[in-house]
């Protein structure tokens, strides 16, 4: 069994005298345990409102979630607030894009770590602490004992999101979510970050001691291509809120099939690629897209636009390489062209 | 005519740090920009990179004149711009024009695409009858592929890749020579930057013009860039064509920077060797003394890195870089420790 089961996850906001805004629009994907899985896509096809909904984080008025999120088999969607609250501290852990507002600005790191460590594993404060420092130093803080008594702001961004994981860390949840978080940080920091959530989560390699995460799952959500491609051993792309492709990380690269993936992979300059290509853009923009309902949310933007892709809404179903895909006319695998 | 359009010489922008109340003390500075050389020839495109807070938009703001250099010179087109001031200055900004990294905030929400338009026409006194104006107006709209119908409609009725072609529409509008694109496809959507950096490609073969294209992203900087320069701490610390620089960087700096990019291939992700860097970037209010980079630099050597700040020079021709050891480390004669680059597979 899986450790996460998202299936036909959907949230519509609703405002009074507003048009209703699905955000997320039927969004199913699995987390084995140990596995790292990445949600990609474009601003706004619905990355952080689908992590918000899993964490039982959205906002309880004005919202209409739908579908099922299972967690150990525990059905988490409509779970009273203080069971969640008390699964999100102990078995899921989040972090999230900007570390600032996620961390209490009046309290010092070492307080912030050790509360989670007291509440959700009921450790004493003194051995708490002597933890949190131990969690620090494991997520690579220089001088840990010191910075136990500092506040977030006087952190750098990089090392305010080496705190935030050390909280997120600290009861050893079973599943990790990580909504961007090196988007906001330079990219030689984002090295370091990355090589940190990658090693704490790989599979004991190594004795980590008490902080040894063993087969912590990760939830990596980025719109950074490259990222996945590193990090990620299952890969699901996002359009307008659903799933369009999902695959493991070197078929889905070497070969993509659902058009969008194609083309967001030819839209982006690569640093090793030769120089002196022109882009092939995606036309159009997402404020193209149909309703799902009524068709392919990709259609008006499509090069492979079928008739059927305006009027039947396509399923997600396996089609070349056994690649799961919502799409009427996917794009063949390379050999089959030459073929 | 020379072929260098913009010469910047010895250029430092330094931004005082005030406190107190009743007397506005200096107590220091930020050194965002602190002694930078770069020649842009007509015509081509300079991408300038570096990560945030490297001084790339205050250099960018020094050139266009947009801020007051403490030292040093901007000559552009043969001219002094320090000489220049009043209704000769005006004249010569006409030539150069920015675009902003956020097309929303840069553009006034209350005027319409046609009214911003005309704005800059009019600013310089290039509004010839209202026909002339009306042709003008339609032919911007066509180059940067906006429909006509734009004309009436406001900035947030559009698309954030449209809302950056309406930035551009703008900078053409008085003909300038050089344009400044301060992170032009930063805050767009992925599968739209591709469209505006083939829009700017497009202009530049139609119309001659000069880029200075700043960016922290490296991918889009080589993409676009014939040379490009690597800003860290206020400094340039390496400039080369982009074909040379990704092939064979030759600052640390560089090549830790080029080497924490991923690249959304699994093949390369599985074998990229990555020299991480520890630490966080100084403060640019308290930049490290001797060669900038010396507090993160896993070749740094005892000997001059951390008193002697080495120069910009050319190693090989169009090559430069400020390192003091570049040829030995290249050479293999000086190697970082082990345990410092690591492997991702
Ligand atoms: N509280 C809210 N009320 C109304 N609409 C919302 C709300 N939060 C998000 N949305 C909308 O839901 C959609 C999905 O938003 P979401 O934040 O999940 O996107 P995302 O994929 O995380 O994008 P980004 O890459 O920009 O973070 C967007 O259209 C957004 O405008
Ligand atoms: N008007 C100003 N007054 C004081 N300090 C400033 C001013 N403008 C910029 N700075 C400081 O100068 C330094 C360089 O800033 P600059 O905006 O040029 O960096 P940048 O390379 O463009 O960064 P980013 O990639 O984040 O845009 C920063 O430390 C910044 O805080
Ligand atoms: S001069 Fe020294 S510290 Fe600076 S980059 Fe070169 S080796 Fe490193
Ligand atoms: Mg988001
Ligand atoms: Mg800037």
């Amino acid at each position: 069994m899986a450790l996460l089961e998202v299936d036909d996850l959907s949230v519509v906001f609703t405002r009074k005298g507003e048009q209703p805004v699905v955000a997320v629009d039927g969004v199913s994907f699995d987390v084995d345990p140990g596995q790292t899985v990445g949600l990609v896509g474009e601003s706004g096809c619905g990355k952080s409102v689908t992590a918000l909904a899993i964490m039982g984080l959205l906002p309880r008025r004005g919202v209409r979630v739908s579908g099922s999120v299972r967690f150990d088999g525990t059905e988490l969607l409509g779970l009273p607030a203080a069971a969640m609250r008390d699964r999100r501290g102990r078995d899921l852990g989040m972090v999230f894009q900007d570390p600032l507002s996620s961390l209490n600005p009046v309290v010092p790191i070492g307080l912030q770590i050790t509360e989670v460590l007291e509440r959700h594993r009921r450790t004493p404060r003194k051995k708490a602490m002597v933890q949190a420092g131990d969690l620090l130093t494991r997520v690579g803080i220089p001088d840990p004992r010191r910075r136990l008594d500092e506040y977030p702001h006087q952190l750098s961004g990089g090392m305010r999101q080496r705190a935030l994981i050390a909280m997120a860390l600290a009861c050893r949840p079973k599943l990790l979510l990580a909504d961007e978080p090196t988007t906001a940080l330079d990219v030689t920091i984002q090295a370091q970050i990355l090589a940190l959530l990658a090693e704490l989560v790989r599979a004991g390699d190594t004795d980590l001691g008490d902080t040894d995460l063993g087969d912590t799952a990760l939830v990596m959500i980025t719109h950074d291509l490259g990222v996945v491609a590193g990090l990620c051993d299952e890969v699901n792309v996002l359009y307008g809120g659903r799933v369009v492709e999902r695959g493991p990380r070197h078929p889905l690269f070497a070969a993509p099939h659902h058009p969008y993936t194609v083309g967001l992979l030819a839209s982006v300059p690569r640093l090793d690629g030769p120089r002196g290509q022109r882009l092939s853009p995606i036309r159009g923009s997402v404020s193209d897209n149909i309703p799902w309902t009524s068709g392919c949310a990709f259609a008006p933007r499509c090069p492979n636009v079928l008739g059927a892709c305006t009027s039947v809404t396509p399923e997600m179903e396996f089609g070349p390489d056994e690649r799961l895909l919502r799409c009427h006319n996917p794009v063949p695998a390379p050999q089959e062209v030459r073929a | 005519m020379s072929d260098v359009l913009v010469d910047v010489d010895g250029l430092k922008v330094h931004f005082p740090i005030k406190r107190g109340i009743v007397h506005d003390r200096t107590v220091g500075y930020v050194y965002a920009v602190d002694g930078v050389d770069l020649a842009i020839r007509r015509g081509e495109t300079y991408g300038l990179v570096g990560e945030s807070g490297c001084g790339k938009s205050t250099l960018g703001r020094a050139v266009l004149r947009l801020s007051e250099p403490t030292a040093g010179r901007v000559v552009f087109d043969g001219t002094d711009l320090a000489q220049l001031s009043g209704e000769p200055l005006r004249r010569m900004r006409r030539r150069m024009q920015m675009v902003f990294q956020d097309p929303l905030s840069s553009l006034d929400p209350r005027q319409s695409v046609q009214s911003l338009l005309v704005e800059g026409l009019r600013a310089h006194e290039l509004d010839r009858g209202a026909e002339a104006t009306a042709a003008r107006l339609r032919e911007l709209l066509d180059v940067v592929g906006l429909p006509a119908n734009a004309l009436r409609r406001y900035p947030h009725e559009f698309s954030g890749g449209q809302r950056q072609r309406i930035g551009i529409a703008r900078a053409l509008t008085v003909e300038p020579d050089l344009i400044v694109a301060d992170e032009p496809v930063s805050a767009l959507d992925v599968s739209v930057q591709a469209q505006v950096l083939n829009l700017l490609e497009d202009l530049q073969a139609q119309f001659g013009l000069t880029y200075l294209v700043i960016a922290h992203d490296l991918a889009v900087v080589r993409h676009i860039a014939d040379r490009v320069g690597v800003m860290y701490l206020g400094g340039i610390v390496e400039e080369a064509d982009a074909d040379a620089l990704y092939t064979e960087p030759r600052h640390p700096y560089t090549r830790a920077l080029l080497s924490a990019i991923p690249v959304p291939d699994p093949e390369v992700e599985d074998r990229r060797e990555q020299i991480l860097l520890t630490g966080d970037l100084p403060s640019p209010a308290a930049p490290p003394s001797g060669c900038r980079f010396h507090t993160r630099c896993p070749w740094r050597q005892p000997s001059r890195c951390d008193t002697e700040r080495p120069p910009l020079r050319e190693i090989r021709p169009g090559h430069r870089v400020a390192c003091h050891y570049a040829e030995d480390i290249a050479a293999g004669r000086i190697t970082a420790p082990t345990g410092l680059s690591a492997s991702r597979g």
